[in-house]
């Protein structure tokens, strides 16, 4: 599904992130990625769903060669991935239910299909009875709990999440880790990135250390 | 595919109007700000439009007179009688003889005395001709050659401000070219500006739709609509401005045309203005903002 193949990402300035990265994740798989700030983790997830092009080495994604992919066909390499953002990236000037709705518009699904698919996507992280609410209005958990709904709704292949239970407490964080296990366990591809490597071991998958942006 | 695309363009299109009726001041001042830009040079087109055709009712009977020499013969006279007669640039043509012109000027009232005072009759035979077009180079050219006619003693074309006014007329529509291409400028860089504000509102919302796998074509596309209505509502305004401008002048001149025993009025244009008006308003918008976007998302691009 995703292979990387020695690849190495050279920021403009000489920061190089990564180094000489080879793994590779088969379809249906959870891995964490660990490693301190700084080592290298968002690089990779960012090379992984097409956000950033490596510098040296190839990133294959299912066939497709990304580093050699032509500029237009980039979008919708970047719809196979649900993606939960460090920062949540949520969009503070409509409700829950249009902050589901982008992901489904962009590919095209309008009316009462997505309506059909937003509600059940806040059904699974729990959010249903707050679609009309406004996302600041929601709690920090909450909050995570609608990135992920937005990122499920379109029913992505791989699911890849930069630090999902960074702010939250421990209660928040194992219900967060909980809802990725389930999407694990229909058949979905799972990369989370965290700082927790307890966490990460007491669900099982598999566990990558990165340390200044090498493979352990 | 068909009803996907459409929906996605309804959907565009629903939202650009949602986000409009909430800032109902802004969009109506952006409608008010282009209509006022596109109605200055349209008024001006509706200026010289009016002028022409006000020209173009004088210009009806441009007549060339030919004032015979003394010394012409009946023969001489037969002979210019058939070249008229035969010439293709000749509509129609009078022949008024010296003793003729000679007793009305003698009955017509002030001049009689003056005549009186004459011992013979100075005037000659004179032909009043009407050329079959009213273009000036035409006109010119007939004159001449006329005046090369044997027993023409003067071959004169009586309205030489006609060619004036044309050469006016014509500088006008240069002018008028001119300023409307600036003001369209002017038009694309408002829209474009306008269009590059709504987008840094926006930006979170283009930036994350870009990192989960929006188009540029998505991007855009609210954007070009909000252009198009932006640009439709300012021609609109303009047209708008444009009829209240001609109903005002008409009812000012009424009086004073009619005083003078003229039904001048200015005319409402055809029908063909408003839709270049409204129509090259609303392409403006669209070119405003497909520039505008197409400025942000290059910012935008690291890939």
């Amino acid at each position: 599904m995703i292979k990387f193949d020695r690849v190495g990402k050279l920021y403009p300035g000489g920061y190089e992130a990564l180094k000489n990265i080879s793994f590779e994740v088969a379809k249906g798989e959870l891995v964490f990625v660990t490693g301190h700030s700084g080592a290298g983790k968002s690089t990779l997830l960012k090379l992984v769903a097409a956000l950033e092009r490596p510098t040296s080495g190839t990133v294959l994604i299912g066939s497709q060669n990304v580093s050699k992919m032509r500029l237009a066909s980039t979008p919708f390499l970047r719809r196979k991935f649900g993606l939960v953002f460090q920062d949540h990236k949520l969009l503070y000037d409509r409700n829950v239910f249009d902050n589901v709705a982008l992901p489904l518009h962009i590919n095209g699904i309008v009316g009462k299909e997505a309506g059909k698919r937003i509600r059940a996507a806040l059904d699974k992280v729990g959010l249903l009875s707050k679609e009309k609410a406004m996302p600041i209005t929601l709690s920090g958990g909450e909050q995570q709990r609608l990135a992920i709904a937005r990122a499920v709704v379109s029913r992505p292949a791989i699911l890849v999440a930069d630090e999902p239970t960074a702010n939250l407490d421990k209660t928040y964080a194992d219900e967060i880790m909980n809802l990725f296990h389930a999407f694990h366990q229909v058949g979905v591809t799972v990369l989370i990135a965290t700082h927790d490597a307890h966490g990460a071991a007491a669900l099982g998958g598999r566990t990558m250390h990165l340390a200044r942006g090498e493979l352990q | 595919m068909i009803a996907t695309w459409l929906a996605q363009h309804r959907l565009a299109f629903m939202l650009v109007l949602a986000r409009m009726w909430r800032t109902p001041l802004a969009m109506l001042m952006m409608m008010g700000v282009i209509g006022i830009t596109l109605c200055l040079p349209a008024v001006m087109y509706v200026a010289i439009d009016n002028l022409q055709r006000f020209a173009g009712d004088i210009q009806s009977t441009p007549q060339i007179s030919l004032f015979l020499s003394m010394e012409t013969s009946a023969d001489d006279i037969q002979e210019l009688e058939q070249r008229l007669q035969s010439h293709q640039n000749v509509k129609s043509h009078r022949f008024i003889g010296r003793d003729t012109a000679w007793q009305e000027l003698q009955q017509s009232t002030g001049l009689g005395d003056i005549a009186g005072g004459l011992e013979k009759n100075p005037l000659p035979d004179t032909y009043i001709v009407h050329a079959k077009s009213a273009d000036p180079a035409m006109l010119e050219q007939l004159q001449q050659e006329m005046q090369k006619w044997p027993g023409v003693e003067l071959a004169q074309l009586d309205a030489a401000w006609i060619k004036r006014l044309h050469s006016l007329l014509e500088l006008g529509r240069k002018i008028i070219t001119f300023i409307t291409g600036l003001l369209g400028f002017a038009v694309l860089t408002i829209m474009g500006n306008s269009i590059r504000l709504q987008i840094m509102t926006q930006r979170e919302e283009i930036e994350l739709s870009r990192l989960i796998g929006a188009t540029d074509r998505f991007i855009r596309r609210p954007f070009l609509y909000s252009g198009v209505l932006y640009g439709l509502g300012g021609g609109l305004a303009a047209l708008l401005m444009l009829s209240a401008i001609i109903w005002l002048f008409n009812l000012s001149v009424a009086d004073l045309a009619q005083q003078y025993a003229s039904d001048f009025r200015l005319i409402v244009p055809a029908a063909s203005l408003g839709i270049v008006v409204v129509g090259g308003s609303a392409i403006l918008g669209w070119i405003g903002s497909y520039w505008a976007v197409s400025r942000a998302l290059t910012n935008l691009d690291n890939f």
